[in-house]
C-alpha cells in the first residue's frame, strides 16, 4: 500500500546521527526526501547533496531594482515632472541622489530575500503530512527525523525501511498522506 | 644520509597537518544543559501564567506612555508652539529625542547582524531581546520627526516627510539630509521588523506545536499563521540560512549608514560645532554605545526574573561590558579630537563653539556628558566590576543618561550661540515637551513588557545551533568532514 502513505519517518536522536544517516540516503540515490531538525546543522547540506540556495539571485534582483528605482524616482521628481533649481545646483546628479538610492537598495533587497526564501521553500504551507504528525514537536524541539517520500521513484516500502533500520534509525514510522 | 635518518622522528619545519592550538572556548550555555531544556525555559515564560510583576509594570508603563499620549494631543490641536523652541533654538529636543531612541536601535541591529557575520557565537541568546528593542526604539525615535510638523497628516500628504508634491506641485528636495533621513530610519524599521520576523519563524512553529498539543487551538492557530507552516525541514533550512545571511549583510551597511545620515542633519549644515567630518562615525560609535547601554538595562533584569543565568552568562556580561568600554573610548576620542580640531583649525567660531560647550550657559549639561559616556565605561576595565551585576546595571544607565546629554549637547548649545550674538539665546524645553519624551519610556516599556510575555525572548533555534552537542562530529574524532 505504498501509494497510500506520504512517505517514512525515522527518528535519530543526535545531530551526528542524523548526519550520517543522510550521507546514507543520499548515498542510495534518493530524492524526494528531507531532514527534519529543530535548528541548522552544520554541513547537513553536504551531507544530504543539497545544493547551494538560489536566494543570493533573488537578491541581487531586488537590489538592482531598488537602486534604480531609487535615482529614477530623483530624476523624475527633480529634472522631469517639476524641474526647479536649488542652489544654483543640476536639476539631478547622481550624487545627491546616492544617499536615498542606497537605502533603496537594501530595502528592496530585503523584501526581495525574504520573497525568495519563502517561494523557494514554497511557504507558507500551513498543511503538510509531516505537520499532522505528531512527532513533529520533537521535531521541532531535540530530535531528528528523516522523511523520505513515498513518490521518490526509488521509494520501496522494505527496502527504504531497511536502509532507515541499517542507518540507525531509533524508530520508523509511516506518515499518511 | 646519515642526517636525514637523524631528523625523521623530529617534527618536520612543515606539517602535513596543521593542528590548531586547542583553546578553550566560552561556554555559551552553562551546566550543560539539553535542547528540550532551552525549549521548556523560552516557551514556559509564555506557557506560564502572567506574573504579577508583569501586570504591575504593565500598568505603570501605560500610564507613563499616556503622558506622550497627551503631549501630541495637545500639539496636534493646538500647534508646535506649545513645544520649547524658539529663536535661535529652533531645534531642540525633538530631535535630540530622535537621535537618542535611533542610537538604542542600533545596538540590536549590531548584534543581530555585524556580530552574525563576524561569527560571534555569544549574540544568539541577546539577539531576539535587542532586535525587539531596536524595532520599539525605532517607533519611539520616529514620534518625534513625524510630530515635529505640527499637523500631522503634513508628514504625508502634502508630503513634508515622504515624496509627495506639495500643494504647488513641488517635490520635496532632495539634495537635504533630511529627506535622505527619511528614508534611512523608515528603511531602517522596515528590514529590522523583517530580520526580527524572519528569525521568528522557526520558533513561532515551535509555540504552534506546543499550544496545538495541550489543546489551545486559537493560540495554535494565531502562532501558526505566523509560522508561515514552517516544519524544520532542512532543505528549508539552507534556503533560510542563506536568506538570513543576506539579511545581516545588508543590515550591516545599513546600520552604519543610518547614524552617518543621521549625523549628516548636523554636519551638512554650517553651524560651528556640528560642520565636521567626525560627525559620521562619532555618531555611529556613540549609537553603539548607548544601545549596548540599553540592551543591558534591559537584560539584567530579565536574566535575574526569568532565572536566565545559563543562557545570559557572565560571559556575555563581559562581552557587552567590553564593547560598551570600546565604544565609550571611541566617544570619548572624538570629543577629544573635536576640541583638538577646534583650536588646529583656527576658525573662531568652531574654537568659540567648543569653549562655549565646556564653559558657557550649557556646561553642566557637557560635564554630565563627559562624566557619563567617558569616565562611566572606564571601570569595565575591572573584572570585578563587570562580574558585580547590580554596579554594571547602574553604569549602563549612566551610559543612557549620558547619550541622551551628548545630543543635548551638539544640539543646543550650538544654536544658542551661532553666528549672530544678537539673536543668541538660552533654550529651555517647555513641560509639554518633557511630557512628551518621559511619556516614550512608557511606549517603549508597554511594547517590550508585550514582547516578552507574547514572544519567545530568545531564538531557540539559533541557540541550540551553538550548543556542544548541535555540531554533528562531536566525540566522533571525524571532525574533518
Amino acid at each position: 500500500m505504498a501509494d497510500s502513505i506520504y512517505g517514512l519517518m525515522a527518528r535519530f536522536d543526535s545531530a551526528s546521527e542524523i548526519f550520517h544517516a543522510a550521507e546514507k540516503v543520499r548515498d542510495a540515490g534518493f530524492k524526494n526526501w528531507d531532514c527534519i531538525t529543530p535548528f541548522p546543522i552544520h554541513g547537513l547540506d553536504g551531507a544530504m547533496g543539497v545544493r547551494r540556495s538560489h536566494v543570493p539571485k533573488f537578491s541581487l534582483v531586488g537590489g538592482f531594482t531598488g537602486f534604480t528605482t531609487g535615482m529614477s524616482m530623483i530624476w523624475f521628481t527633480g529634472a522631469f515632472d517639476y524641474p526647479l533649481i536649488v542652489g544654483g545646483k543640476p536639476y539631478f546628479s547622481p550624487l545627491f541622489a546616492f544617499p536615498i538610492a542606497y537605502e533603496l537598495t537594501i530595502l528592496f533587497t530585503a523584501f526581495a530575500t525574504i520573497a525568495g526564501m519563502f517561494i523557494l521553500n514554497w511557504l507558507p504551507q500551513h498543511y503538510h503530512p509531516v505537520l499532522k504528525s505528531d512527532q513533529i514537536t520533537r521535531g521541532l524541539d531535540d530530535t531528528f527525523y528523516v522523511v523520505i517520500e513515498a513518490r521518490d521513484p526509488k521509494f520501496d516500502l522494505a527496502r527504504a525501511k531497511a536502509l532507515l533500520t541499517q542507518a540507525g534509525a531509533k524508530e520508523i514510522s509511516e506518515l499518511e498522506a | 644520509m646519515a642526517h636525514s635518518a637523524h631528523t625523521e622522528h623530529a617534527a618536520p619545519a612543515i606539517l602535513a597537518e596543521v593542528n590548531p592550538a586547542p583553546l578553550p572556548r566560552a561556554i555559551l550555555v552553562e551546566n550543560n544543559r539539553s535542547f528540550n531544556w532551552v525549549t521548556e525555559k523560552i516557551c514556559g515564560i509564555i506557557e506560564g501564567p502572567t506574573p504579577r510583576w508583569w501586570w504591575i509594570s504593565f500598568a505603570v508603563s501605560c500610564f507613563v506612555a499616556s503622558f506622550t499620549v497627551l503631549g501630541i494631543v495637545y500639539l496636534v490641536s493646538t500647534g508646535v508652539g506649545v513645544w520649547g523652541h524658539a529663536n535661535p533654538v529652533n531645534w531642540a529636543w525633538d530631535i535630540v529625542n530622535f537621535v537618542f531612541w535611533i542610537g538604542i536601535g542600533h545596538a540590536g541591529t549590531l548584534i543581530s547582524a555585524i556580530l552574525c557575520l563576524l561569527r560571534q557565537k555569544w549574540r544568539t541568546s541577546i539577539n531576539r531581546a535587542a532586535e525587539a528593542m531596536t524595532i520599539f526604539a525605532v517607533v519611539c525615535a520616529g514620534i518625534f520627526p513625524v510630530f515635529h510638523v505640527g499637523r500631522v497628516w503634513f508628514a504625508v500628504w502634502p508630503g513634508y516627510l515622504f515624496p509627495v508634491p506639495n500643494a504647488n506641485a513641488i517635490w520635496p528636495n532632495f539634495r537635504s539630509p533630511l529627506e535622505w533621513d527619511v528614508f534611512a530610519v523608515s528603511t531602517y524599521g522596515t528590514v529590522s521588523v523583517l530580520f526580527w520576523y524572519i528569525g521568528l519563524i522557526p520558533d513561532l512553529a515551535v509555540l504552534r506545536d506546543r499550544f496545538l498539543k495541550t489543546g489551545n487551538k486559537v493560540k495554535s492557530a494565531l502562532y501558526g499563521f505566523f509560522a508561515m507552516g514552517w516544519r524544520g525541514s532542512n532543505r528549508h533550512w539552507s534556503n533560510y540560512e542563506m536568506a538570513y545571511l543576506i539579511l545581516a549583510g545588508i543590515s550591516t551597511p545599513l546600520v552604519l549608514s543610518v547614524h552617518t545620515i543621521v549625523s549628516f542633519d548636523f554636519a551638512v549644515s554650517l553651524i560651528p560645532g556640528w560642520h565636521t567630518t567626525i560627525f559620521p562615525p562619532y555618531f555611529v560609535a556613540g549609537a553603539i554605545f548607548s544601545g549596548f547601554g540599553m540592551v543591558l538595562t534591559l537584560m539584567l533584569p530579565l536574566r535575574a526574573i526569568f532565572r536566565l543565568e545559563d543562557l545570559i552568562t557572565q560571559y556575555h556580561i563581559d562581552c557587552m561590558c567590553k564593547i560598551i568600554l570600546a565604544t565609550g573610548t571611541i566617544v570619548g576620542y572624538a570629543y577629544g579630537i573635536e576640541f583638538f580640531i577646534a583650536w588646529y583649525g583656527s576658525n573662531p567660531y568652531e574654537g568659540f563653539a567648543f569653549i562655549n560647550r565646556a564653559f558657557g550657559h550649557y556646561a553642566w549639561a557637557y560635564w554630565i556628558m563627559i562624566t557619563c559616556n567617558v569616565i562611566t565605561p572606564q571601570f569595565f576595565w575591572f573584572k570585578k566590576v563587570r562580574q558585580n551585576i547590580v554596579l554594571v546595571w547602574i553604569l549602563s544607565i549612566f551610559v543612557n543618561v549620558g547619550m541622551w546629554f551628548e545630543r543635548f549637547v551638539i544640539i543646543v548649545t550650538s544654536l544658542a550661540r551661532d553666528y549672530l550674538p544678537s539673536s543668541w539665546g538660552y533654550y529651555s524645553p517647555s513641560a509639554v515637551e518633557i511630557f512628551t519624551f518621559f511619556g516614550t519610556f512608557g511606549v517603549f516599556g508597554v511594547l517590550f513588557l508585550l514582547f516578552i510575555r507574547f514572544l519567545p525572548i530568545m531564538p531557540m533555534a539559533e541557540l541550540k545551533a551553538v550548543m556542544p552537542q548541535a555540531d554533528p562530529h562531536a566525540g566522533h574524532g571525524d571532525s574533518k568532514h
